[in-house]
Formats: structure tokens, C-alpha cells, sequence
């Protein structure tokens, strides 16, 4: 396994995605949510998704903005995840708190589906929420999504096909909002997720988040990256492209230690490196994801990030015509000459029977 | 008068083959034609189709989509009324068929000359907006 620091950023994003397509109005982070009428309704997400020894840690929250009923969303994930447990209580709150004082309205699920083909990895249930862990092509997702009641938006079958061909992982949310009330769940309320999955790819799910709108919709969301080191970023954050770099630098001492005091984060290490991404921009621009690597090598996958897929072929436009004019040229020289060569040349010094 | 009759056999025969072609494409001028319409990342291809009128065109759409689509030719007038219509499911006209996920549906029309030009659209909430609409011309001579 590589040792990129960021390999699933990408679930947390992800998880928002799921969130899209259950019917009920809880937002998760980086996700899209769809209700049981169709309706999407996103909240701004917050998300983070540490890298260390391996293991990606994706911290986001789903949180219950009213209404009742069911609400899901579906998360790409960047690999099997060996965990799903409850989150922190403090860790996306005390990361908000750190590159900005006031504390921002955060939060943007997604949701996707499945299909009957996909295969049920893993099975929580965490305050209101039911969480699963698919495995399955778009088709099989999709199949599933229905299945239990999701509502797919019309650019569901292309995104879905954009993630199923780099992983086929996915990550269902349920959301119920009648449980939540029973709960005694406010609106506004989270229910952090923590998601652990060993990966040697790191990336962040950001088209996920378009899902369901139409390409004006603006899209925000925060996504932290918490590596050893500075990681290199794909695309980078220009501000113009829907992201934009609004921190980098060396964790504070108390921000590891708050982190790393809260339940089941004792993996934080004791140095890194702090980074957040702000997502701001139109549906229509976030076509791609963040690709990250944290490896010091400064070469974050193009797969990654969506610009290229696997086994992709060089398109045959990149051959240079005139080269290839120029060349055929030479050819044709040299063989005219070989050919004035052989007819010069004196026959009566050949022997005979050659 | 070998040659006559050489001749003579042969416009015979010319006859007798011309009166059949004619025959037959008389017998096949209404029987349907068929158009193919894939749906795929919930747009219509082709976006376009032209028919005749007055003969049966079977149209065979194919879903490769995983979420279930519609396929909904008619007028202004018929759209208008999809668009806040509660039918979940359509399959009792022939020109209003539901494909599920995967899957693939036949359905034949024939279309008056006065159907002049008319769409077909996925009233599936947010599909038209998405781009579900395709253009179906009829004209006499198609």
C-alpha cells in the first residue's frame, strides 16, 4: 500500500454525496441530498480527511435539517473501509474553529443508489442514520439506490459511471428523520460519521457534490486535509476553477492535541500538516475531484482527480500530421533514390546466376 | 419470328417483374418501420428522428441507464400536461411508455400528416431539464 497521505478525502465527500438520495432532510457532508419528491436539498458540508500510516480517516457529519420521513445520499469511496463508527464530538467543529473564528455554516451531503447487483459490504447503524457499504458498478448501485427507495437525479448515470470506474465502492446513507425526532434531534443537528479505510489513493469526491444540480447551482463545501506533510493538490486550487486554497500550513500544537483527544481519533499524529480546501463555484465546473498526494513525491494522480480513467488510450488527435507528412516524405526520397541506384548501376559486372 | 417471340418473352418478363415489385412494395407500405432511440446518461440519441405519416412506425428504446425513464411524444398541449401530471407509471398509450432501468420497450405510432413537428420528452422530475427532449418530425413524403 502507498503511503499517500490523503487517500480518502474522498469519503468524506463522498458520504455528502450519498446523502443525496435519501427523502428526508439531513445534510451530510460533501454529498448531494435528494428528498422523497425528487427535491435536493444541499447544505453547506464539512469534512475531513486525514492521512497517516496508510489509513484514511474520513470525519463528516450528517446533520438533520428537519422534515420527516427517509433521506439518503451515496459517498464514492476510495476503498473498504475497516470501520464505521460514531465520529468525535469536537473534531469538525474544533478544524472550523481553526482557520476561522466565527464558526461557519458547514455541511452539503450527497446521496447515490445502487442496484441489486451491488454487494452489501458492511452494515451500521448510528443514532438516526443507517449506513452501508456497497460494492457494485453504476449499474449495480443504481439498482440497489432504487431498491431501497432512492431517488436517482438524471445525472445520476454519468457520475455514477465517473466514480464506478476508478472504485466501486460506495457508501449509502439512510437518514430517518422521524427517528431523529424521537431522538429528540434538533434541527441543525449532526451525527458525525468516522470512516476508516486503509488506501494508498487518496482523493476527495467533489463532483459528487454537483450531483442533482443543474450547472448555474453554486456548490460549497470545506473539506480539511490533516497529511504529514504539505500535500500537492489535483487540480490546483486557483479560486476560478470552484476551489479555492483558503489555509496551508503546519498544524498547531493544540489543534493535534484537541483532535487527538477526541473519541477515536487517537491516530492523529503529533506533527502535520493542515490544509482546507474551500469548495465554491457552479456545478458546471466541478467536473473533476482532488487528487492528493501527501507522499512528498508532488505528483498527485490525473486518475485521481477524474482528468483521466483507467487503461485510458492516448487519442490518435496527438499524432502530429505534418510530422507524420515529413516523415512519410523521407520515405519517399529514399526509396525514389534506391530506385535510380538500381537502374545506374551496371548490369554486365553482375555474375551470372545470382 | 424467333426473334420476335424472343423479344415479346422478354417484355413478358419484364412486365411480369415490374407488376410484382409493385405489388409487393404496395403490401409492404404499411408495415411498420422501425427507430431505434437509445437513452444514455439520460438524453435522447438521436435527439431527432423523422417519420412519414399515415404509417406505423414502431419505435424500439433501449435503456441503458440505472434509473427508470420515460418516453412521452406529443404536443405542446400533451407535455404541458405531463409536467404536473401524477401517473406513475406509463404504458396504456402507445405513445406515453415508461422504460424501466436496463431495459428495453417497442411501441407503434402512426402519425397523422397534421402531426407536423412534435417532441418527445422525460417528464421524470428534472430529466427534461437535464436535456431529456428529442424532436420528432413528421412529414408526408419521409
Amino acid at each position: 500500500m502507498r503511503q499517500r497521505r490523503f487517500g480518502r478525502l474522498g469519503l468524506g465527500l463522498s458520504t455528502a454525496v450519498l446523502a443525496l438520495f435519501l427523502a428526508v432532510t439531513p445534510t451530510l457532508a460533501c454529498g448531494g441530498l435528494i428528498g422523497p419528491n425528487g427535491a435536493v436539498n444541499l447544505l453547506r458540508t464539512t469534512t475531513l480527511a486525514g492521512y497517516h500510516d496508510g489509513v484514511e480517516h474520513y470525519v463528516t457529519a450528517f446533520q438533520f435539517a428537519g422534515g420527516g420521513g427517509a433521506f439518503g445520499s451515496i459517498t464514492p469511496l476510495p476503498g473498504v473501509p475497516t470501520s464505521v463508527v460514531k465520529g468525535g464530538d469536537w473534531t469538525l467543529q474544533r478544524l472550523i474553529r481553526e482557520t476561522n473564528p466565527v464558526a461557519p455554516l458547514a455541511f452539503e451531503s450527497a446521496s447515490d443508489a445502487t442496484r441489486a447487483g451491488a454487494v452489501e459490504l458492511m452494515t451500521v447503524k448510528i443514532d438516526a442514520l443507517d449506513l452501508t457499504v456497497l460494492k457494485g458498478g453504476s449499474a449495480d448501485i443504481g439498482a440497489w439506490a432504487t431498491a431501497h427507495g432512492f431517488r436517482l437525479p438524471p445525472d445520476a448515470p454519468e457520475v455514477l459511471d465517473f466514480y464506478a470506474k476508478r472504485s466501486q465502492i460506495f457508501l449509502a446513507a439512510a437518514f430517518d428523520a422521524d427517528a431523529a425526532k424521537s431522538r429528540g434531534q434538533q434541527l441543525g443537528d449532526g451525527t458525525p460519521v468516522h470512516i476508516t479505510i486503509p488506501t494508498d489513493n487518496p482523493w476527495v469526491p467533489l463532483r459528487i457534490l454537483a450531483l442533482g444540480k443543474t450547472g448555474g447551482e453554486s456548490v460549497q463545501a470545506d473539506v480539511y486535509l490533516l497529511t504529514d506533510r504539505a500535500p500537492a493538490l489535483l487540480p490546483v486550487p486557483t479560486g476560478e476553477n470552484g476551489i479555492r486554497l483558503d489555509h496551508s500550513a503546519a498544524a498547531s500544537d493544540s489543534l493535534l492535541a484537541d483532535l487527538h483527544g477526541d473519541r477515536g481519533m487517537e491516530w492523529v499524529p503529533s506533527s502535520g500538516w493542515l490544509t482546507k480546501v474551500a469548495i465554491d463555484g457552479t456545478a458546471a465546473q466541478l467536473g473533476f475531484d482532488l487528487a492528493i498526494d501527501a507522499s512528498g513525491a508532488g505528483r498527485p494522480s490525473a486518475i485521481d482527480a477524474g482528468f483521466t480513467m483507467p487503461g485510458a488510450v492516448v487519442p490518435a488527435a496527438a499524432v502530429d500530421l505534418s510530422r507524420l507528412l515529413l516523415a512519410l516524405g523521407f520515405v519517399g526520397v529514399g526509396l525514389i533514390g534506391l530506385a535510380l541506384m538500381a537502374r545506374a548501376r551496371p548490369s554486365a559486372g553482375r555474375p551470372i546466376g545470382w | 419470328m424467333r426473334g420476335r417471340a424472343a423479344i415479346g418473352l422478354g417484355l413478358g418478363l419484364a412486365i411480369a417483374v415490374l407488376t410484382g415489385i409493385g405489388a409487393n412494395a404496395v403490401a409492404h407500405s404499411n408495415d411498420p418501420i422501425e427507430v431505434a432511440i437509445t437513452i444514455h446518461y439520460s438524453h435522447f440519441e438521436p435527439a431527432t428522428v423523422r417519420v412519414p405519416a399515415g404509417r406505423p412506425v414502431t419505435f424500439v428504446i433501449t435503456n441503458t441507464d440505472p434509473i427508470d425513464h420515460e418516453w412521452i411524444v406529443g404536443d405542446a398541449a400533451t407535455h404541458e400536461r405531463h409536467r404536473t401530471g401524477t401517473e406513475p407509471v406509463h404504458d396504456a398509450r402507445p405513445t406515453e411508455i415508461t422504460i424501466p432501468a436496463g431495459s428495453q420497450k417497442r411501441t407503434t405510432v402512426t402519425f397523422a400528416p397534421s402531426a407536423g413537428s412534435e417532441q418527445y420528452i422525460c417528464h421524470l422530475p428534472g430529466h427534461e431539464a437535464y436535456g431529456m427532449v428529442g424532436t420528432l418530425i413528421v412529414a408526408a413524403g419521409a
